[in-house]
């Protein structure tokens, strides 16, 4: 394992940034996003939580993948292959990293999704587990445990105070810090690291919504969707608005749209809500007319119909985004609450 | 320069050629496809869909209404109701327009081999079933008795009228049962709307049954269906929803866990009941 003090982070981010399109969590007009670093910026390492999710790293909120031609009556295609620079995504948590994951079943699974995979393929992730969760975080519900090494990350690292600690996960990840031993000290202080992860364990099973447990949600897709109780509970407040859907790191839609260009139009893919009217209305009629549909859509995707396709994986990471920006305060621990997701003797 | 690794995403589409358009009633126009090379852009089985592109238009996704024994081209039967079909009724033969597929799963025609058929379509819902029909009358041997029930509002809204006026009561072992929902001055025929008519026709209940069309004909058949003794099990119908990607990855065509564009558009009716009333 190696370590940097904190004081020579950009230092490093300046050599990374050399190599790569290099993204941080950077502070702009007072909200904390994944941006492009450059010297000057101002980049929170604390918080834990930025704004966005990274998602629109390996998903652009819009994205070009097709160009007509046309010449007449004689029409071309031709799929948008611009490259794709390598980039490092410093500073992502562990939730965000799992999400990565859960995105993967969907878009990497046969018929592949090549676009996404270009983004997946250029991209090295370095996690940095969770020194100070919010209140409102409850990854530890989808078995995310934010002071151990996540899966996906190609580097995990870990904020000891005056230090950064890096491991290497991957052959990817271990290569980049080979390249970066200048600036690279040894690390040695095993003891150090384990009193950390043992503090963000506590803090962890501390935090107010440390007591859910979504196995304990047991009835039939078919009596959960019934329940419209609890969906009209939850869904009269609703304003449709979607900034829950826009958040998350693991909502996915996407829709498909045509604009005309100079060479006679382009199709491009953007970032779609289950959240809005229009999301499945067709020129017959609409199945989803009402609010209470869409945002029942919303949570049985992520907490029934997502794991019934992928082995019980839930479709949620626990990072609190989406409760901390719904304006009407829907709660989506809540949700898994009423439908029975607490832990036992709660 | 570019990493050319998309070119065989499934969101590409290939570019087709309009061979052919018939026009089958006032709304509905019968597009025969072909791509660049002169040949079927695709091969696919009874059932399943394909998606078409008008550039600067938009994409949408029809079923395929020609049999997979026809190698030369694939047919829609599109009915004009919308931005995309709109746009398709103005093309001209010989224009090109963007083709993808193909999408979903198919009707059973492995399983249903030996099996009598009742064909049950109302409306545009003739389509998808056409295909089946047309396999089946190519493989006749492989198939016990047809009969084909089709109704439509008015005699004019029937589509595919050389196929059912002429062609197929024509064909061994076949019948076809006509109706159109209110009295018309051309129209000879039954009058009546079609599960009212299916209960009139009383077919014995060994038969697979393929049903298709507007929702509310589908309810009521299979209503009538069960109670004159068939089983959801012999029953096979399509559902529709809106689709984008057609791979079942852009989330918006799910009934339940189930994505109508990979996983149906066929089910059979048991499976329908399984999922959520969403459709």
């Amino acid at each position: 394992m190696k370590k940097i003090l904190k004081s020579n982070l950009p230092e490093l981010w300046k050599e990374l940034s050399e190599k790569f399109n290099l993204f941080l969590p950077i502070e702009k007009r007072n909200t904390l996003n994944f941006l492009p670093w450059k010297t000057g910026e101002i980049v929170n390492l604390e918080k834990v939580r930025t704004n966005g999710s990274p998602k629109n790293l390996i998903m652009p909120q819009t994205e070009t993948y097709l160009k007509f031609k046309c010449q007449g009556k004689k029409l071309s295609f031709e799929a948008v292959e611009e490259p794709i620079s390598e980039y490092v995504l410093f500073g992502v948590r562990p939730c965000d990293v799992n999400s990565f994951t859960l995105l993967d079943n969907v878009f990497l699974k046969e018929p592949v999704d090549t676009f996404y995979r270009e983004h997946r393929n250029k991209g090295l992730i370095i996690s940095l587990a969770c020194n100070n969760p919010d209140d409102t975080c409850f990854c530890s519900a989808f078995d995310i445990h934010p002071e151990e090494e996540i899966l996906g990350a190609d580097i995990a690292a870990w904020d000891l105070g005056e230090y950064l600690v890096f491991k290497g996960k991957t052959e990817k990840g271990e290569l980049l810090i080979k390249s970066l031993e200048n600036l690279l000290e040894e690390f040695k202080d095993e003891k150090k690291l384990i009193e950390i992860k043992e503090s963000i364990k506590k803090e962890i099973e501390d935090l107010p919504y440390s007591n859910l447990d979504l196995k304990n949600i047991k009835e039939s897709l078919l009596e959960i969707f019934e329940k419209e109780e609890v969906w009209e509970e939850f869904s009269k407040t609703c304003l449709g608005c979607g900034a829950c859907t826009f958040v998350c790191p693991t909502c996915h839609c996407y829709d498909l749209l045509d604009y005309n260009a100079s060479t006679c139009g382009e199709k491009f893919r953007c970032w779609d809500s289950c959240m809005t009217s229009d999301f499945t209305k067709m020129a017959h009629g609409n199945p989803r007319e009402t609010q209470l549909q869409r945002l029942r859509q919303r949570f049985m995707h992520k907490l029934v119909y997502y794991p019934n396709n992928h082995d019980g994986t839930y479709l949620c990471v626990g990072c609190g985004r989406c409760v901390d920006k719904c304006p009407v305060h829907i709660d989506i621990v809540k949700i898994i609450k009423k439908l029975g997701g607490e832990k036992d003797g709660m | 320069m570019g990493c050319s690794c998309h070119d065989n995403d499934p969101l590409i589409p290939k570019v087709a050629v309009i061979k052919e358009m018939r026009e089958d009633t006032h709304d509905v126009i019968t597009f025969k496809i072909i791509d660049k090379d002169g040949n079927r852009p695709f091969d696919f089985l009874p059932g399943q869909c394909a998606m078409l592109s008008i550039p600067m238009i938009g994409e949408a996704i029809f079923s395929i209404t020609s049999s997979p024994t026809e190698k030369e081209y694939i047919e829609c039967s599109i009915k004009r109701c919308g931005k995309v079909t709109d746009y398709l009724h103005e093309l001209e033969v010989g224009d090109e327009i963007g083709v993808r597929g193909p999408y979903g799963n198919n009707f059973p025609v492995e399983k249903i081999k030996q099996t009598d058929l009742l064909f049950i379509a109302g409306g545009i819902g003739l389509a998808p079933l056409r295909s089946v029909i047309n396999y089946a009358m190519d493989n006749r041997s492989d198939y016990g008795l047809i009969d084909i029930v089709y109704g439509a509002r008015t005699p004019n809204d029937l589509v595919h009228p050389k196929d059912i006026f002429e062609i197929w009561p024509k064909k061994l072992n076949t019948r076809v049962h006509l109706t159109v929902d209110i009295e018309h001055p051309d129209w000879s025929g039954a009058v009546g709307y079609v599960p009212t008519f299916v209960e009139a026709l009383a077919f014995d209940i060994n038969k697979t049954v393929l049903i298709c069309g507007p929702p509310i004909m589908i309810k009521y058949t299979l209503q009538v269906l069960e109670e004159i003794g068939f089983k959801k099990e012999q029953i096979y119908t399509t559902l529709e929803l809106k689709m984008k990607c057609g791979i079942g990855k852009c989330g918006r065509c799910n009934i339940g866990d189930k994505y109508v564009c990979k996983d149906g558009p066929v089910f059979r009716c048991d499976e329908i009941t399984e999922l959520p009333n969403e459709y």
